[in-house]
């Protein structure tokens, strides 16, 4: 059983979901961490959940980098440990240098609610580990500021060494302008530290761990993430 | 008491959605003249004990550190 820790900022949203699927639905020792904390000692995984932390004030994910809690999780990090930023949670470790890039408003300016689909990339982190490159997962997002910018010579280098793990792209995992909802350069829609044990994705796993939700396969990012997925 | 006044922006090669919008509703009202629009955001600072040059220092390093995300924006400082 892994000890997760689900952190809780002022304006988290999703930090319930979060919880529920992986102390409910998945059976593991989850936590909730007040961002006020600091101790994240005993525990095996990190999880930064969506929401509006301190109401997107400057910018998304702007002060909240700045909480006690995020020393400790860039503590965390560097010594391996597995962190995953969903949706906000991402905006934050980018916000906090961990992960690369920065979130501008979407293309069509709109506040985007709706399902999609994700390309995973990658099975070398802790999110997609056991999935397989090419496997296609529906998951909603819901986001203002998801439109994934790095300038291009970032870009191509987060690309060379291997960091994109999610890209939107249709129900067949083929990439389309209308599949990207947002923008995102290079249809972004998760990506990863140099190390790898960082991973933040714009889409809403949580929300898509049950079948009574529409889509379960937001379940096989927190078994990858408890190591569930390996050896399976 | 110094006053500093910061101004960020969008870097130039760093598309606007929000701009572009309302650069297309300026010209839908007729105001066709508008060639271009970039938003940005306005923060005014009243620093207490310090010089202008020595508020100039810091409110330059809070507006790398905090004020703007260096990715996506560019920022501007004024002391007086």
């Amino acid at each position: 059983m892994s000890k997760v820790g689900v952190v809780v900022f002022p304006g988290s949203n999703c930090d319930h979901d979060t919880y529920h699927v992986l102390k409910h639905v998945l059976g593991q020792d989850a936590r909730f961490v007040w961002h006020k904390e600091a101790d994240l000692v005993g525990l095996d995984a990190v999880v930064l959940p969506g929401g509006f932390s301190y109401g997107d004030y400057l910018r998304t994910g702007a002060i909240a980098r700045f909480s006690p809690v995020m020393r400790s999780v860039s503590e965390f990090a560097r010594r391996g440990g597995p962190v995953l930023g969903i949706c906000n949670g991402f905006q934050i470790l980018q916000e906090a240098g961990l992960l690369p890039g920065a979130m501008l408003r979407n293309r069509d300016v709109k506040f985007l609610s709706q399902p999609v689909h994700v390309r995973v990339e990658r099975s070398d982190t802790p999110a997609t580990a056991g999935l397989e490159p090419g496997t296609v997962l529906t998951m909603p997002i819901a986001h203002g500021e998801g439109n994934f910018f790095l300038p291009d010579d970032d870009l191509e280098r987060v690309e060379g060494e291997g960091r994109v793990v999610f890209r939107y792209t249709t129900r067949d995992g083929r990439l389309a302008a209308a599949a990207n909802p947002n923008g995102s350069a290079r249809a972004i829609a998760g990506v990863c530290n140099e190390a790898r044990n960082v991973v933040g994705l714009m889409p809403h796993p949580e929300r898509a761990s049950e079948p009574e939700l529409g889509s379960a396969d937001g379940r096989r990012i927190f078994q990858a993430l408890v190591g569930a997925l390996v050896g399976a | 008491m110094a006053r500093a006044r910061v101004y960020v922006t969008l870097k130039k090669s760093v598309f606007d959605p929000q701009g572009k919008t309302v650069h297309d509703a300026l010209r839908t009202l007729g105001y066709e003249s508008v060639d271009d629009v970039r938003q940005g955001k306005f923060f005014e600072l009243s620093l207490e004990g310090l010089s202008a040059e020595e508020a100039r220092g810091v409110v330059d390093e809070m507006a790398r550190r905090v004020l703007s995300n260096p990715v996506i924006e560019s920022y501007r400082v004024e002391v007086e």
